[in-house]
Protein backbone atom coordinates (compact mmCIF):
# COMPACT_ATOMS: atom_id res chain seq x y z
CA UNK A 1 0.00 0.00 0.00
CA UNK A 2 1.22 3.51 -0.79
CA UNK A 3 1.89 5.65 2.27
CA UNK A 4 1.07 9.35 2.12
CA UNK A 5 4.09 11.63 2.37
CA UNK A 6 4.74 14.04 5.21
CA UNK A 7 8.22 14.89 3.96
CA UNK A 8 9.63 15.10 0.46
CA UNK A 9 12.85 16.11 -1.25
CA UNK A 10 12.29 18.58 -4.06
CA UNK A 11 14.58 19.72 -6.78
CA UNK A 12 13.82 23.16 -8.07
CA UNK A 13 15.63 25.82 -10.01
CA UNK A 14 15.51 29.23 -8.42
CA UNK A 15 16.87 32.16 -10.39
CA UNK A 16 18.93 29.79 -12.48
CA UNK A 17 20.41 27.72 -9.62
CA UNK A 18 19.27 24.18 -9.01
CA UNK A 19 18.53 23.45 -5.39
CA UNK A 20 17.36 20.43 -3.37
CA UNK A 21 15.26 20.93 -0.25
CA UNK A 22 13.52 18.50 2.11
CA UNK A 23 10.16 19.91 3.24
CA UNK A 24 6.59 19.02 4.10
CA UNK A 25 4.71 18.47 0.81
CA UNK A 26 2.15 21.13 1.79
CA UNK A 27 4.81 23.70 2.77
CA UNK A 28 4.21 26.92 0.86
CA UNK A 29 6.59 27.90 -1.92
CA UNK A 30 6.74 31.23 -0.06
CA UNK A 31 8.25 29.57 3.03
CA UNK A 32 10.59 27.42 0.96
CA UNK A 33 11.99 30.54 -0.69
CA UNK A 34 12.23 32.62 2.47
CA UNK A 35 13.02 30.06 5.16
CA UNK A 36 14.76 27.19 3.37
CA UNK A 37 16.65 29.08 0.69
CA UNK A 38 17.00 32.45 2.43
CA UNK A 39 15.59 34.50 -0.44
CA UNK A 40 13.56 36.98 1.58
CA UNK A 41 12.83 39.33 -1.31
CA UNK A 42 9.47 37.64 -1.86
CA UNK A 43 7.08 39.04 0.77
CA UNK A 44 4.05 37.76 2.65
CA UNK A 45 1.25 40.30 2.80
CA UNK A 46 -1.97 38.40 3.38
CA UNK A 47 -1.13 34.71 3.03
CA UNK A 48 -4.50 34.23 1.30
CA UNK A 49 -3.95 35.08 -2.34
CA UNK A 50 -5.41 38.56 -2.14
CA UNK A 51 -2.46 40.96 -2.12
CA UNK A 52 0.10 39.69 -4.63
CA UNK A 53 3.15 40.53 -2.48
CA UNK A 54 4.32 36.92 -2.89
CA UNK A 55 4.05 36.81 -6.71
CA UNK A 56 6.84 34.83 -8.39
CA UNK A 57 7.22 33.24 -11.80
CA UNK A 58 6.87 29.47 -11.87
CA UNK A 59 7.75 27.89 -15.20
CA UNK A 60 7.51 31.35 -16.70
CA UNK A 61 4.03 32.18 -15.38
CA UNK A 62 3.05 34.37 -12.42
CA UNK A 63 1.78 32.44 -9.40
CA UNK A 64 1.18 33.29 -5.76
CA UNK A 65 3.87 31.63 -3.66
CA UNK A 66 1.58 31.65 -0.60
CA UNK A 67 -0.93 29.40 -2.40
CA UNK A 68 1.54 27.05 -4.05
CA UNK A 69 2.32 23.85 -2.13
CA UNK A 70 5.73 22.15 -2.25
CA UNK A 71 4.32 18.98 -3.80
CA UNK A 72 3.49 21.00 -6.91
CA UNK A 73 6.84 22.72 -7.39
CA UNK A 74 9.13 19.69 -7.75
CA UNK A 75 11.16 20.22 -10.91
CA UNK A 76 9.87 23.75 -11.43
CA UNK A 77 11.80 26.81 -12.50
CA UNK A 78 11.15 29.74 -10.22
CA UNK A 79 12.11 33.36 -10.70
CA UNK A 80 11.91 35.71 -7.73
CA UNK A 81 12.62 39.43 -7.47
CA UNK A 82 16.26 38.55 -6.71
CA UNK A 83 16.47 37.08 -10.19
CA UNK A 84 15.62 40.31 -12.03
CA UNK A 85 18.83 42.30 -11.59
CA UNK A 86 21.86 40.98 -13.44
CA UNK A 87 25.01 43.16 -13.40
CA UNK A 88 22.86 46.22 -12.79
CA UNK A 89 19.26 46.75 -11.75
CA UNK A 90 16.67 45.58 -14.24
CA UNK A 91 15.21 48.54 -16.20
CA UNK A 92 11.90 48.07 -14.36
CA UNK A 93 13.66 48.31 -10.99
CA UNK A 94 15.63 51.34 -12.18
CA UNK A 95 12.41 53.05 -13.27
CA UNK A 96 10.73 52.31 -9.90
CA UNK A 97 13.71 53.95 -8.23
CA UNK A 98 13.60 57.05 -10.43
CA UNK A 99 9.82 57.50 -10.47
CA UNK A 100 9.09 56.76 -6.80
CA UNK A 101 7.31 53.51 -7.62
CA UNK A 102 8.19 52.09 -4.19
CA UNK A 103 7.53 53.57 -0.76
CA UNK A 104 7.42 51.04 2.10
CA UNK A 105 8.44 48.36 -0.39
CA UNK A 106 6.23 45.50 0.76
CA UNK A 107 4.31 45.28 -2.50
CA UNK A 108 7.35 46.02 -4.65
CA UNK A 109 8.78 42.51 -5.23
CA UNK A 110 5.40 41.24 -6.42
CA UNK A 111 4.76 44.39 -8.42
CA UNK A 112 8.12 44.03 -10.17
CA UNK A 113 7.49 40.39 -11.04
CA UNK A 114 4.00 41.12 -12.41
CA UNK A 115 5.34 44.12 -14.36
CA UNK A 116 8.24 42.03 -15.68
CA UNK A 117 5.85 39.32 -16.87
CA UNK A 118 3.57 41.86 -18.50
CA UNK A 119 6.34 43.60 -20.41
CA UNK A 120 7.58 40.21 -21.63
CA UNK A 121 4.03 39.14 -22.58
CA UNK A 122 1.89 42.25 -23.23
CA UNK A 123 -0.75 40.02 -24.86
CA UNK A 124 -1.53 38.38 -21.49
CA UNK A 125 -3.74 41.27 -20.37
CA UNK A 126 -5.87 44.01 -21.83
CA UNK A 127 -3.71 46.69 -20.25
CA UNK A 128 -1.29 47.47 -17.43
CA UNK A 129 -4.12 47.84 -14.94
CA UNK A 130 -5.28 44.31 -15.56
CA UNK A 131 -1.70 43.00 -15.43
CA UNK A 132 -1.13 44.57 -12.00
CA UNK A 133 -4.66 44.09 -10.64
CA UNK A 134 -3.51 41.31 -8.32
CA UNK A 135 -0.87 43.46 -6.65
CA UNK A 136 -2.14 45.75 -3.96
CA UNK A 137 -0.24 48.78 -2.75
CA UNK A 138 -1.20 50.63 0.41
CA UNK A 139 1.28 53.47 -0.09
CA UNK A 140 1.71 54.87 -3.57
CA UNK A 141 -1.84 55.18 -4.89
CA UNK A 142 -0.58 53.30 -7.97
CA UNK A 143 0.04 56.36 -10.16
CA UNK A 144 3.78 56.24 -9.65
CA UNK A 145 3.85 52.49 -10.10
CA UNK A 146 2.11 52.84 -13.45
CA UNK A 147 4.44 55.63 -14.55
CA UNK A 148 7.44 53.53 -13.49
CA UNK A 149 6.30 50.60 -15.61
CA UNK A 150 5.56 52.90 -18.57
CA UNK A 151 9.02 54.39 -18.34
CA UNK A 152 10.55 50.92 -18.24
CA UNK A 153 8.41 49.85 -21.21
CA UNK A 154 9.71 52.79 -23.21
CA UNK A 155 13.32 51.98 -22.38
CA UNK A 156 12.81 48.34 -23.25
CA UNK A 157 11.16 49.33 -26.53
CA UNK A 158 7.84 47.68 -25.60
CA UNK A 159 4.53 49.15 -26.68
CA UNK A 160 1.70 48.81 -24.19
CA UNK A 161 -1.83 50.22 -24.49
CA UNK A 162 -2.50 53.66 -23.01
CA UNK A 163 -5.20 52.71 -20.47
CA UNK B 1 -9.84 28.14 15.98
CA UNK B 2 -6.14 27.29 16.42
CA UNK B 3 -4.20 27.15 13.19
CA UNK B 4 -3.86 23.62 11.93
CA UNK B 5 -0.35 22.28 11.93
CA UNK B 6 1.04 20.74 8.77
CA UNK B 7 1.50 17.59 10.85
CA UNK B 8 -2.23 17.00 10.42
CA UNK B 9 -1.80 16.73 6.67
CA UNK B 10 -0.01 14.48 4.23
CA UNK B 11 0.03 14.05 0.47
CA UNK B 12 -0.33 11.29 -2.08
CA UNK B 13 1.43 12.01 -5.38
CA UNK B 14 -0.05 9.54 -7.88
CA UNK B 15 1.33 9.48 -11.44
CA UNK B 16 -1.54 7.63 -13.06
CA UNK B 17 -5.30 7.91 -12.89
CA UNK B 18 -5.90 4.32 -11.78
CA UNK B 19 -3.51 4.83 -8.85
CA UNK B 20 -5.41 7.97 -7.88
CA UNK B 21 -8.78 6.22 -8.07
CA UNK B 22 -7.58 3.29 -5.92
CA UNK B 23 -6.28 5.69 -3.28
CA UNK B 24 -9.58 7.54 -3.28
CA UNK B 25 -11.48 4.25 -2.92
CA UNK B 26 -9.29 2.60 -0.29
CA UNK B 27 -7.96 5.36 1.94
CA UNK B 28 -9.82 7.43 4.50
CA UNK B 29 -10.11 11.18 4.39
CA UNK B 30 -8.61 11.85 0.99
CA UNK B 31 -9.09 15.31 -0.54
CA UNK B 32 -8.26 15.94 -4.22
CA UNK B 33 -5.89 18.88 -4.71
CA UNK B 34 -5.84 20.67 -8.07
CA UNK B 35 -4.54 24.27 -8.30
CA UNK B 36 -5.05 24.77 -4.56
CA UNK B 37 -6.45 28.29 -4.90
CA UNK B 38 -9.42 27.34 -2.74
CA UNK B 39 -7.84 24.62 -0.61
CA UNK B 40 -4.64 26.50 0.31
CA UNK B 41 -6.74 29.37 1.64
CA UNK B 42 -8.81 27.08 3.86
CA UNK B 43 -5.64 25.32 4.96
CA UNK B 44 -3.84 28.54 5.82
CA UNK B 45 -6.77 30.02 7.67
CA UNK B 46 -7.01 26.88 9.82
CA UNK B 47 -10.39 25.90 8.41
CA UNK B 48 -9.50 22.50 7.07
CA UNK B 49 -9.83 19.32 9.11
CA UNK B 50 -6.90 16.90 9.02
CA UNK B 51 -6.72 15.04 5.72
CA UNK B 52 -4.55 13.45 3.12
CA UNK B 53 -4.35 15.38 -0.11
CA UNK B 54 -4.46 13.64 -3.44
CA UNK B 55 -2.22 15.81 -5.59
CA UNK B 56 -3.68 15.69 -9.11
CA UNK B 57 -0.94 17.74 -10.78
CA UNK B 58 1.29 14.78 -11.60
CA UNK B 59 -1.37 12.55 -13.19
CA UNK B 60 -0.25 11.71 -16.72
CA UNK B 61 -3.77 11.40 -18.17
CA UNK B 62 -4.65 14.96 -17.10
CA UNK B 63 -1.75 16.84 -18.66
CA UNK B 64 -3.40 18.02 -21.91
CA UNK B 65 -5.87 20.80 -21.01
CA UNK B 66 -8.09 20.30 -24.09
CA UNK B 67 -8.99 17.57 -26.48
CA UNK B 68 -11.67 17.40 -29.18
CA UNK B 69 -13.82 14.37 -29.84
CA UNK B 70 -16.83 14.19 -32.22
CA UNK B 71 -17.02 17.98 -32.29
CA UNK B 72 -17.16 18.12 -28.49
CA UNK B 73 -14.62 19.86 -26.31
CA UNK B 74 -13.19 17.89 -23.45
CA UNK B 75 -11.50 19.86 -20.68
CA UNK B 76 -9.09 18.04 -18.41
CA UNK B 77 -9.57 18.40 -14.64
CA UNK B 78 -6.30 20.35 -14.60
CA UNK B 79 -7.45 22.80 -17.29
CA UNK B 80 -6.87 26.27 -15.86
CA UNK B 81 -8.38 29.65 -16.69
CA UNK B 82 -5.03 30.58 -18.19
CA UNK B 83 -5.09 27.54 -20.50
CA UNK B 84 -8.50 28.71 -21.67
CA UNK B 85 -7.48 32.31 -22.27
CA UNK B 86 -4.57 31.32 -24.50
CA UNK B 87 -6.26 28.65 -26.65
CA UNK B 88 -7.41 30.20 -29.94
CA UNK B 89 -9.78 27.36 -30.91
CA UNK B 90 -11.54 27.40 -27.57
CA UNK B 91 -11.82 31.18 -27.65
CA UNK B 92 -13.43 31.04 -31.10
CA UNK B 93 -15.89 28.24 -30.35
CA UNK B 94 -16.75 29.00 -26.73
CA UNK B 95 -16.20 32.73 -26.23
CA UNK B 96 -18.00 32.82 -22.87
CA UNK B 97 -15.32 30.58 -21.36
CA UNK B 98 -12.76 33.27 -22.07
CA UNK B 99 -15.05 36.07 -20.87
CA UNK B 100 -15.44 34.28 -17.52
CA UNK B 101 -11.79 33.17 -17.26
CA UNK B 102 -10.58 36.79 -17.56
CA UNK B 103 -12.69 37.75 -14.55
CA UNK B 104 -11.71 34.96 -12.16
CA UNK B 105 -9.42 36.58 -9.60
CA UNK B 106 -6.38 37.93 -11.45
CA UNK B 107 -3.67 36.48 -13.72
CA UNK B 108 -1.79 34.77 -10.88
CA UNK B 109 -5.01 33.01 -9.78
CA UNK B 110 -5.94 32.15 -13.37
CA UNK B 111 -2.61 30.43 -13.91
CA UNK B 112 -3.33 27.90 -11.15
CA UNK B 113 -7.10 27.75 -10.61
CA UNK B 114 -8.99 25.04 -12.50
CA UNK B 115 -12.54 24.79 -13.84
CA UNK B 116 -12.97 21.41 -12.13
CA UNK B 117 -11.89 22.92 -8.81
CA UNK B 118 -14.45 25.67 -9.33
CA UNK B 119 -17.17 23.06 -9.93
CA UNK B 120 -16.34 20.96 -6.84
CA UNK B 121 -15.70 23.94 -4.59
CA UNK B 122 -19.39 24.63 -5.34
CA UNK B 123 -19.51 28.26 -4.29
CA UNK B 124 -22.79 29.95 -5.23
CA UNK B 125 -20.57 32.87 -6.32
CA UNK B 126 -18.42 30.75 -8.65
CA UNK B 127 -17.63 32.51 -11.92
CA UNK B 128 -16.50 29.48 -13.92
CA UNK B 129 -19.53 27.27 -13.34
CA UNK B 130 -22.17 29.59 -14.93
CA UNK B 131 -20.63 29.72 -18.42
CA UNK B 132 -20.03 25.97 -18.37
CA UNK B 133 -23.73 25.54 -17.61
CA UNK B 134 -24.69 27.84 -20.47
CA UNK B 135 -22.79 25.53 -22.82
CA UNK B 136 -24.59 22.42 -21.44
CA UNK B 137 -21.41 21.05 -19.87
CA UNK B 138 -21.38 17.49 -18.60
CA UNK B 139 -19.24 16.49 -15.66
CA UNK B 140 -17.45 13.18 -16.07
CA UNK B 141 -16.98 11.38 -12.74
CA UNK B 142 -14.85 8.32 -12.34
CA UNK B 143 -14.22 5.87 -9.50
CA UNK B 144 -12.81 2.34 -9.33
CA UNK B 145 -16.36 1.11 -9.97
CA UNK B 146 -16.89 2.99 -13.20
CA UNK B 147 -17.48 6.20 -15.12
CA UNK B 148 -20.62 8.30 -15.39
CA UNK B 149 -21.53 11.74 -16.63
CA UNK B 150 -23.91 14.23 -15.06
CA UNK B 151 -25.22 17.40 -16.68
CA UNK B 152 -23.63 20.25 -14.73
CA UNK B 153 -27.00 21.97 -14.38
CA UNK B 154 -28.24 18.93 -12.41
CA UNK B 155 -25.05 18.49 -10.38
CA UNK B 156 -25.92 20.67 -7.38
CA UNK B 157 -28.47 19.65 -4.74
CA UNK B 158 -28.12 22.41 -2.18
CA UNK B 159 -25.51 24.73 -0.71
CA UNK B 160 -22.18 22.94 -1.32
CA UNK B 161 -24.09 19.70 -1.89
CA UNK B 162 -23.51 17.86 -5.10
CA UNK B 163 -23.98 14.63 -6.96
CA UNK B 164 -20.47 13.33 -6.30
CA UNK B 165 -19.51 10.37 -4.12
CA UNK B 166 -16.40 10.72 -1.99
CA UNK B 167 -14.54 8.13 -4.08
CA UNK B 168 -15.30 9.91 -7.35
CA UNK B 169 -12.90 12.17 -9.14
CA UNK B 170 -13.97 14.70 -11.76
CA UNK B 171 -12.03 13.39 -14.76
CA UNK B 172 -13.34 15.67 -17.47
CA UNK B 173 -15.73 18.44 -18.42
CA UNK B 174 -17.42 17.85 -21.76
CA UNK B 175 -18.97 20.59 -23.85
CA UNK B 176 -21.10 19.93 -26.95
CA UNK B 177 -20.87 22.47 -29.76
CA UNK B 178 -23.23 25.36 -29.04
CA UNK B 179 -25.75 26.43 -31.74
CA UNK B 180 -24.50 28.73 -34.50
CA UNK B 181 -25.66 32.35 -34.63
CA UNK B 182 -26.54 32.59 -30.98
CA UNK B 183 -26.25 35.91 -29.20
CA UNK B 184 -24.21 35.61 -26.01
CA UNK B 185 -24.20 37.60 -22.81
CA UNK B 186 -21.95 37.67 -19.74
CA UNK B 187 -21.78 40.15 -16.95
CA UNK B 188 -20.26 39.83 -13.51
CA UNK B 189 -21.24 42.54 -11.05
CA UNK B 190 -18.75 42.98 -8.22
CA UNK B 191 -17.28 45.88 -6.23
CA UNK B 192 -14.24 46.00 -8.53
CA UNK B 193 -13.50 44.77 -12.02
CA UNK B 194 -10.97 42.16 -10.92
CA UNK B 195 -9.98 40.33 -7.73
CA UNK B 196 -13.53 40.61 -6.40
CA UNK B 197 -16.22 38.16 -5.40
CA UNK B 198 -19.41 38.29 -7.45
CA UNK B 199 -22.52 40.01 -6.07
CA UNK B 200 -24.62 38.96 -9.05
CA UNK B 201 -23.69 37.30 -12.33
CA UNK B 202 -25.87 36.61 -15.35
CA UNK B 203 -24.78 34.81 -18.47
CA UNK B 204 -26.55 33.07 -21.32
CA UNK B 205 -27.27 32.87 -24.97
CA UNK B 206 -30.28 33.41 -27.13
CA UNK B 207 -31.07 32.01 -30.54
CA UNK B 208 -33.56 33.99 -32.57
CA UNK B 209 -35.22 33.46 -35.92
CA UNK B 210 -36.71 36.79 -36.96
CA UNK B 211 -38.30 38.05 -33.78
CA UNK B 212 -39.10 34.66 -32.26
CA UNK B 213 -36.85 33.09 -29.62
CA UNK B 214 -35.94 29.59 -30.73
CA UNK B 215 -33.84 28.65 -27.76
CA UNK B 216 -31.98 30.21 -24.87
CA UNK B 217 -29.89 29.58 -21.77
CA UNK B 218 -29.92 31.78 -18.71
CA UNK B 219 -27.66 31.09 -15.75
CA UNK B 220 -27.11 33.20 -12.63
CA UNK B 221 -24.51 33.31 -9.90
CA UNK B 222 -24.86 34.50 -6.28
CA UNK B 223 -28.67 34.54 -6.24
CA UNK B 224 -29.35 31.02 -4.94
CA UNK B 225 -27.59 28.39 -2.76
CA UNK B 226 -25.76 27.21 -5.92
CA UNK B 227 -25.28 28.38 -9.49
CA UNK B 228 -28.78 28.58 -10.91
CA UNK B 229 -29.95 27.69 -14.37
CA UNK B 230 -33.10 29.81 -14.70
CA UNK B 231 -35.27 27.17 -16.34
CA UNK B 232 -38.60 28.91 -15.65
CA UNK B 233 -37.38 32.10 -17.25
CA UNK B 234 -35.98 30.14 -20.18
CA UNK B 235 -39.31 28.38 -20.73
CA UNK B 236 -41.17 31.70 -20.80
CA UNK B 237 -38.77 32.95 -23.44
CA UNK B 238 -38.53 29.83 -25.60
CA UNK B 239 -40.96 30.09 -28.51
CA UNK B 240 -42.06 33.63 -27.64
CA UNK B 241 -41.74 36.79 -29.65
CA UNK B 242 -39.01 38.94 -28.16
CA UNK B 243 -41.06 42.01 -27.27
CA UNK B 244 -41.79 44.05 -24.17
CA UNK B 245 -44.59 41.72 -23.04
CA UNK B 246 -42.25 38.74 -23.12
CA UNK B 247 -39.53 40.63 -21.32
CA UNK B 248 -41.99 41.56 -18.61
CA UNK B 249 -43.07 37.94 -18.18
CA UNK B 250 -39.44 36.83 -18.12
CA UNK B 251 -38.62 39.32 -15.37
CA UNK B 252 -41.47 37.98 -13.26
CA UNK B 253 -40.36 34.40 -13.82
CA UNK B 254 -36.81 35.30 -12.86
CA UNK B 255 -37.95 36.93 -9.62
CA UNK B 256 -39.90 33.76 -8.85
CA UNK B 257 -36.98 31.41 -9.21
CA UNK B 258 -34.07 33.29 -7.63
CA UNK B 259 -33.65 33.29 -3.86
CA UNK B 260 -30.86 35.74 -3.02
CA UNK B 261 -29.85 36.48 0.57
CA UNK B 262 -28.35 39.35 2.57
CA UNK B 263 -24.71 38.69 3.34
CA UNK B 264 -21.43 40.56 3.82
CA UNK B 265 -21.15 41.25 0.11
CA UNK B 266 -24.61 42.50 -0.76
CA UNK B 267 -28.29 42.44 0.06
CA UNK B 268 -31.12 40.33 -1.28
CA UNK B 269 -32.90 43.45 -2.52
CA UNK B 270 -29.88 44.71 -4.42
CA UNK B 271 -29.32 41.30 -5.95
CA UNK B 272 -32.96 41.03 -7.09
CA UNK B 273 -32.79 44.46 -8.61
CA UNK B 274 -29.51 43.87 -10.41
CA UNK B 275 -30.44 40.36 -11.60
CA UNK B 276 -33.52 41.83 -13.29
CA UNK B 277 -31.55 44.63 -14.90
CA UNK B 278 -28.97 42.20 -16.22
CA UNK B 279 -31.77 40.13 -17.73
CA UNK B 280 -33.13 43.30 -19.35
CA UNK B 281 -29.74 44.23 -20.71
CA UNK B 282 -29.28 40.73 -22.13
CA UNK B 283 -32.71 40.58 -23.76
CA UNK B 284 -32.51 44.08 -25.17
CA UNK B 285 -29.07 43.37 -26.59
CA UNK B 286 -30.55 40.31 -28.29
CA UNK B 287 -33.68 41.99 -29.65
CA UNK B 288 -34.09 42.55 -33.41
CA UNK B 289 -33.63 46.34 -33.08
CA UNK B 290 -30.10 45.86 -31.72
CA UNK B 291 -28.97 43.78 -34.70
C1 LIG C 1 -7.42 35.60 -4.39
C2 LIG C 1 -8.46 34.67 -4.95
C3 LIG C 1 -9.36 35.16 -5.87
C4 LIG C 1 -10.34 34.31 -6.40
N1 LIG C 1 -11.23 34.83 -7.28
C5 LIG C 1 -12.20 34.04 -7.79
C6 LIG C 1 -13.16 34.58 -8.69
O1 LIG C 1 -13.11 35.76 -9.06
N2 LIG C 1 -14.14 33.76 -9.14
C7 LIG C 1 -14.21 32.44 -8.76
O2 LIG C 1 -15.10 31.74 -9.20
N3 LIG C 1 -13.31 31.91 -7.91
C8 LIG C 1 -12.32 32.68 -7.41
N4 LIG C 1 -11.41 32.15 -6.52
C9 LIG C 1 -11.57 30.75 -6.09
C10 LIG C 1 -10.74 29.70 -6.86
O3 LIG C 1 -9.65 30.31 -7.51
C11 LIG C 1 -11.57 28.97 -7.90
O4 LIG C 1 -12.69 28.37 -7.31
C12 LIG C 1 -10.76 27.89 -8.64
O5 LIG C 1 -11.44 27.51 -9.80
C13 LIG C 1 -10.46 26.67 -7.79
O6 LIG C 1 -9.70 25.76 -8.55
P1 LIG C 1 -8.41 25.04 -7.93
O7 LIG C 1 -7.89 24.13 -8.98
O8 LIG C 1 -7.46 26.01 -7.39
O9 LIG C 1 -9.11 24.21 -6.77
P2 LIG C 1 -8.58 23.47 -5.41
O10 LIG C 1 -8.35 24.50 -4.39
O11 LIG C 1 -7.40 22.61 -5.78
O12 LIG C 1 -9.81 22.59 -5.14
C14 LIG C 1 -11.09 23.13 -4.89
C15 LIG C 1 -12.06 22.03 -4.50
O13 LIG C 1 -12.29 21.15 -5.59
C16 LIG C 1 -11.92 19.82 -5.26
N5 LIG C 1 -11.38 19.26 -6.51
C17 LIG C 1 -10.49 19.86 -7.34
N6 LIG C 1 -10.30 19.11 -8.44
C18 LIG C 1 -11.09 18.01 -8.32
C19 LIG C 1 -11.35 16.87 -9.14
N7 LIG C 1 -10.76 16.70 -10.34
N8 LIG C 1 -12.24 15.94 -8.70
C20 LIG C 1 -12.86 16.10 -7.50
N9 LIG C 1 -12.66 17.16 -6.68
C21 LIG C 1 -11.79 18.11 -7.08
C22 LIG C 1 -10.97 19.94 -4.11
O14 LIG C 1 -10.95 18.78 -3.31
C23 LIG C 1 -11.56 21.14 -3.38
O15 LIG C 1 -12.65 20.74 -2.62
C24 LIG C 1 -10.40 32.96 -5.99
C25 LIG C 1 -9.47 32.46 -5.07
C26 LIG C 1 -8.50 33.31 -4.54
C27 LIG C 1 -7.51 32.78 -3.55
S1 LIG D 1 0.86 36.87 0.54
FE1 LIG D 1 0.38 35.76 -1.21
S2 LIG D 1 -1.13 36.97 -2.12
FE2 LIG D 1 -0.80 37.98 -0.25
S1 LIG E 1 4.95 50.72 -1.45
FE1 LIG E 1 4.03 50.23 0.44
S2 LIG E 1 2.50 48.80 -0.18
FE2 LIG E 1 3.25 49.51 -2.05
Amino acid sequence: MTEPLDRMTLTLTVNGRTIKVAVHPMARLLDILREEIGLTGTKEGCGEGECGACTVLMNGVPVLACLTPACQVDGAEVVTVEGLAKETLHPIQQAFLEEGGAQCGICTPGMLISAFYYLEHPECAENLREALAGNQCRCTGYTKIFSSVRKAAERLGKTIPEV
Amino acid sequence: MPEASLLDFSVFNPRRLDEALSLLAEEENVVPLAGGTDLMVTLETGNLSPCRFLNLMGIAEFQEPFSWCDGKLRMSPLCSYRDTRIDKDVATRYPLLVRAAREVGVLAIQSRGTWAGNIVNASPAADGVPVLMVYDAEVELRSTSGTRTVPLCDFYRGYKEMDRASDELVTGIILPPPPEDRIEYFRKVAPRRLQAITKVLLTGYLLRSDDRIEDCRIVLGSVAPFTLRARETESILRGSVLDSETIKAARAALQGEISPIDDIRSTAMYRRNVAERLLDEFLLSASPESH
